[in-house]
C-alpha cells in the first residue's frame, strides 16, 4: 500500500493480557509483514517492543507532546477506578500514577481509540461479581454508555472508542480494524452499530455457520458436556443471539467455542460477564429457554421448536446426546430417476 | 546510594515494577512490586463452583489453559470423580501445547531481544543476535511467532479457541478428536519439531533431550557455538558470565506435569534441595501478605483459610503480590524446578555448580522444550478417536478441595471451599507469586528480590541490562501473580 506510518500504541491494563496473546495467533506466516503491508508501525506494544522502562516512558511523552502523532490509542483490559476513584488498583509501573490518568491523556491525543476486548469495551469480566476495582470500559459501563471517558467523548477523528469486543478478541477483528482506520478512506461512524463494534464482524451471529446447524434445526439437544447436539435448550448457548463471526472466520484454524464442544457465552456482549444464571446450563421459564433467538418471536419459536421436535430423525436425535457420530447419514442417490 | 524505579517493565506478562537500590555499580537491595490488581478471588466468592471454569482461564490470557486445569482437578477431586484416560490425555496434550508455545514465546519474543540492544555492539555474537531476534526484523523471531500460530491451532481443534477454552471440564474434555483430526494435528507437531531441530537446537529433539552432563553439553556447544539460536545462547551465556547473573535460592518446587492417566507424572513431582527430592507437603504452604496491600490476617495463612481483601493505605505494603512460604522457606519455582525435580542429570548437575542463574533457567526451559514436543507426539499418538473423554460430576453442596497444575513458569495451586453449593472462598497461588514475592514478615526477601542482589549497573542507566536478564530469565506473569 506504500502510505506513510501509520503509529498504534498498545497499552493495557485491567485484564489478562490474553488479547495480546491471541492478536499473535493471527492467520498469517508473517505478522510484522502484514503490519507493515496495512502500514502499521507499532510504536510499543507490551509483549513486542524492545523498549522497556525509561525508554517506553519516552514514547509514551513523545505521543503526549505531540513529537509523534498518535493515530491509534489500542487500550486492552478494562479500566480500574477503585478505590474510590483514584484509580491506584492499577497505577502504571515506573509513573507512580494511575493507568486511568494515562489513558485519559493519551485518548485526548489520539487520532482514534480502540478498546481491544470486551474488558476495555464494556468491563468485561474484570467487573464480574462485586466488581471489586470499580473496573469499567473505555466507554462503557457494561451496557450504560459512560465509562472512563463519558458519553459525548470523540476522538480527534469524530469517532467514538471502536470496540473490538471478544473474551479474547479475534486477532482477525483486531488487524482488520487497525488496517481499516489505517486506509485512506477510514471507517466511519456507520460501519459502527449500536455499541461501537465493527460491523465487519458484529452484523454476524455467532449461530451462523454453526456445524451444530441441523440439530438446531430439530431441536436435537445436547444434555451433558460434550454431547454433540444444539446446546441452545440445556447447555446455555449463546451463539442465536451473541454478535461475532466465529462460526465463519474461525479461530486457531479450525476451531469456535461450539466446535470446541461447549456454549457461546456471548462474550462479544456487554454483560456477559454476569449473566444472572449458570453460564453452562440454560435458563427457562416453563421448560422454554428465556434467551431466545436474536429478531424471533417467542410464539413461533415455541411453535416451530414443538413441530421440529416431532419431526426429527432417529440419526439427529441419537447422535445429539452422543460424543460422536453414532448414526451416519443414510446415502441417497443424487441423480433423477 | 541512588534509588532506580524500573518500569514499565514489558516482555514479560502484565505490570512489572522494579525498585533498586544501587551503590558501587551493583544492586544492594531489590523490591519488587506488582502494581495491578483485579480481584478475581473476590470475583469468585458467590458463584457457583462450575462458573469458576468460565472466569478462572481469564485470570491469565498466557497460562489460560493451566488455570482451568486446576480448577478442574480442583473441582474433580470435590466430586470424587477421575476423568477417562482419554480426557486425561486430551487435557495433557493441551497443556504440552500451551506450556512449549509459552516457552518458544519466552525465548524469541521475551528474553532473547536483550541481547540485540546496542549495549553489546560489538560482541562477537552481536550480530547475529540482531539478525535472529531483533525486535523488528528478527528473522528467527518472526518464524517463531509464525510456527506458534500454526502450533497453537491444536489449540483451536481442541479447545475451541486459545486463549480461554471451557473445553477443559471437571470430568475431562468437552471435544474428543476424530482420526482425520489426528492426523491434521500430527502435521502441525511436526511443523513443530521442524522448526525446532532446522533453527532453535539444529539437532534433533532426542540429542537435546538426551544431553546428560555438562561435558556432553560443552561438547555440544563446542561442535559448532553459533549454529542454532540454543547454541548462539549458550556462547552469549558464556561470553557475559549469565551463570553467575541472578542466583536463586537453594529450594525449588514442582507439583509435578503430565498426570498420567492410571497414575504417575510424565514430570515428577518433589521439591529438591541439592541432596534430596522430597514430597511436597501442601500443608506447609502458606501465604504472609505483610508487605502486599492486603489485610494481613495477622500471621501467614494457608490457602485455604487465605483471606484477598484490598488495604490500600498499609504501611510496609509495596506490591498487590503475597509472599508464599513452604514452611516458612522461598523457594523458586518453573522448568528449572521441574527438570531437577525429575532428575534431568545435566540440569541438576548444572544446578549443583551454580543454582538457579540466567543460564539455567534458560537452558532447562530450552530442554524441556523438546521434551514437550515429543509428549505432545505421545499423547496423539495414544489418544482413542471417538472414546469417551468426559465422566459425568455431581458436585456436593459443602466441600473443600485444591487443584494442583504446573503452567510453564512453574507451580499454580488452587484452593477452594464450597458453602451451600456457592463458591465461599477461592484462593490461587500462582508461579510467579512464589518466584516474585516481595519480604515475609521475617523480612526475608523473594526469588528475584534475591537474585537481583549484585546484578551490575552501569553508571547512569536506568534501566539496566543485567536487571533485565535476571528478571526476565524467571518467564514472569503478572497477571497470574496478583490475579
Amino acid at each position: 500500500m506504500g502510505k506513510a506510518e501509520f503509529n498504534v500504541l498498545w497499552l493495557q491494563s485491567g485484564g489478562c493480557g490474553g488479547c495480546s496473546m491471541s492478536l499473535l495467533c493471527a492467520d498469517t506466516a508473517d505478522f510484522r509483514g502484514q503490519l507493515r503491508q496495512a502500514g502499521i508501525n507499532l510504536l510499543w506494544h507490551p509483549s513486542l517492543s524492545l523498549e522497556t522502562g525509561q525508554e517506553s516512558l519516552d514514547v509514551i511523552q513523545d505521543c503526549l507532546s505531540g513529537r509523534t502523532v498518535l493515530h491509534v490509542l489500542c487500550i486492552e483490559g478494562s479500566i480500574l477506578r477503585g478505590p474510590e476513584g483514584t484509580g491506584r488498583f492499577h497505577l502504571l509501573a515506573g509513573t507512580q500514577e494511575p493507568m486511568m490518568k494515562w489513558v485519559q491523556r493519551l485518548s485526548a491525543v489520539a487520532q482514534h481509540v480502540v478498546a481491544i476486548g470486551t474488558c476495555a469495551a464494556f468491563g468485561g469480566v474484570t467487573a464480574a461479581g462485586s466488581n471489586p476495582t470499580d473496573a469499567c470500559g473505555l466507554q462503557y459501563e457494561g451496557d450504560q454508555v459512560g465509562g472512563l471517558l463519558g458519553s459525548d467523548w470523540r476522538s480527534r477523528s469524530g469517532l467514538p472508542v471502536i470496540n473490538v469486543a471478544g473474551c479474547p478478541t479475534h486477532p482477525g477483528w483486531v488487524l482488520e480494524t487497525l488496517a481499516a482506520l489505517a486506509d485512506p478512506q477510514p471507517i466511519t461512524a456507520d460501519q459502527l452499530d449500536a455499541l461501537g463494534r465493527p460491523r465487519f464482524y458484529s452484523d454476524q451471529l455467532v449461530h451462523h455457520g454453526c456445524t451444530r446447524n441441523e440439530f438446531y434445526e430439530y431441536k436435537a439437544s445436547a444434555e451433558a458436556p460434550g454431547d454433540l447436539g444444539c446446546m441452545m435448550e440445556n447447555m446455555g448457548c449463546k451463539g442465536t443471539q451473541a454478535h461475532a463471526d466465529c462460526n465463519i472466520r474461525l479461530w486457531n484454524g479450525e476451531g469456535s467455542c461450539v466446535r470446541g464442544g461447549y456454549a457461546c457465552i456471548s462474550c462479544t456482549e456487554p454483560g456477559f460477564e454476569e449473566p444472572g444464571h449458570r453460564f453452562d446450563q440454560t435458563p427457562k421459564v416453563a421448560g422454554i429457554p428465556i434467551g431466545l433467538p436474536t429478531d424471533m418471536h417467542k410464539a413461533w419459536f415455541v411453535a416451530l421448536a414443538s413441530l421440529s421436535k416431532s419431526a426429527t430423525p432417529k440419526r439427529v436425535k441419537l447422535n445429539a446426546t452422543s460424543s460422536h457420530v453414532v448414526v451416519a447419514p443414510m446415502i441417497k442417490k443424487t441423480r433423477l430417476k | 546510594m541512588t534509588r532506580l524505579l524500573v518500569g514499565p517493565f514489558n516482555r514479560v506478562e502484565g505490570d512489572l515494577e522494579v525498585r533498586l537500590d544501587v551503590a558501587d555499580g551493583q544492586v544492594r537491595q531489590a523490591w519488587v512490586n506488582a502494581p495491578m490488581y483485579r480481584g478475581f478471588e473476590q470475583i469468585l466468592q458467590g458463584k457457583h463452583p462450575l462458573d469458576a471454569m468460565v472466569y478462572v482461564p481469564r485470570i491469565c490470557g498466557i497460562c489460560s489453559v493451566t488455570q482451568s486445569v486446576a480448577a478442574a482437578r480442583a473441582l474433580a477431586a470435590a466430586c470424587g470423580v477421575v476423568p477417562p484416560p482419554n480426557g486425561v490425555l486430551l487435557t495433557n496434550l493441551m497443556l504440552a501445547c500451551e506450556n512449549a508455545a509459552d516457552h518458544l514465546t519466552h525465548f524469541y519474543l521475551f528474553f532473547m531481544p536483550d541481547f540485540t540492544r546496542e549495549v553489546y555492539a560489538g560482541r562477537p555474537w552481536h550480530a547475529q543476535a540482531q539478525q535472529r531476534f531483533s525486535t523488528v526484523s528478527g528473522e528467527h523471531a518472526r518464524e517463531a511467532v509464525a510456527v506458534r500460530q500454526r502450533w497453537l491451532q491444536i489449540m483451536g481443534t481442541l479447545g475451541g479457541k486459545w486463549p480461554h477454552t471451557q473445553s477443559i471440564v471437571p470430568g475431562g474434555s468437552t471435544r474428543g478428536i476424530s482420526s482425520s483430526e489426528r492426523y491434521r494435528l500430527g502435521a502441525r507437531v511436526a511443523e513443530m519439531r521442524s522448526f525446532l531441530e532446522r533453527v532453535l537446537y539444529c539437532a534433533p529433539l532426542e540429542e537435546v533431550v538426551a544431553l546428560g552432563s555438562v561435558d556432553a553439553l560443552t561438547q555440544w556447544h563446542a561442535r559448532d557455538p553459533l549454529r542454532g539460536d540454543l547454541r548462539l545462547f549458550l556462547s552469549i551465556a558464556q561470553d557475559l558470565a549469565l551463570e553467575d547473573l541472578g542466583r536463586g535460592p537453594d529450594l525449588t518446587l514442582s507439583y509435578g506435569a503430565f498426570a498420567e492417566p492410571g497414575g504417575g507424572y510424565a514430570m515428577a513431582p518433589g521439591v529438591w534441595n541439592g541432596s534430596t527430592l522430597q514430597a511436597v507437603n501442601i500443608a506447609q504452604i502458606a501465604e504472609d501478605a505483610r508487605h502486599a496491600w492486603l489485610a494481613d490476617g495477622g500471621a501467614a495463612l494457608p490457602p485455604a483459610v487465605g483471606l484477598t481483601l484490598p488495604q490500600i493505605d498499609k504501611p510496609e505494603a509495596y506490591t498487590w503480590n503475597k509472599a508464599p512460604r513452604l514452611d516458612g522457606q522461598v523457594l523458586e519455582t518453573g522448568a528449572l524446578a521441574r527438570q531437577l525435580a525429575d532428575g534431568q542429570p545435566l540440569i541438576r548437575a548444572l544446578w549443583q555448580r551454580s543454582r538457579g542463574n540466567v543460564m539455567t533457567r534458560v537452558l532447562a526451559r530450552s530442554l524441556e522444550l523438546a521434551r514437550l514436543v515429543i509428549l505432545a507426539e505421545q499423547y496423539l499418538r495414544t489418544i482413542v478417536p471417538e472414546a469417551e473423554c468426559c465422566v459425568a460430576t455431581q458436585l456436593p453442596d459443602h466441600v473443600d478441595t485444591y487443584g494442583l497444575c504446573e503452567a510453564a513458569r512453574g507451580s499454580l495451586g488452587h484452593w477452594l471451599s464450597i458453602r451451600e453449593g456457592r463458591i465461599a472462598n477461592y484462593q490461587i497461588i500462582a508461579p510467579t507469586s512464589w518466584n516474585f514475592s516481595p519480604r515475609d514478615r521475617q523480612g526475608t526477601p523473594g526469588a528475584l528480590e534475591a537474585a537481583l542482589v549484585g546484578a551490575p549497573v552501569a553508571e547512569g542507566d536506568r534501566t539496566p541490562v543485567a536487571v533485565q536478564h535476571i528478571v526476565r530469565s524467571f518467564d514472569p506473569c503478572m497477571v497470574c501473580t496478583v490475579h
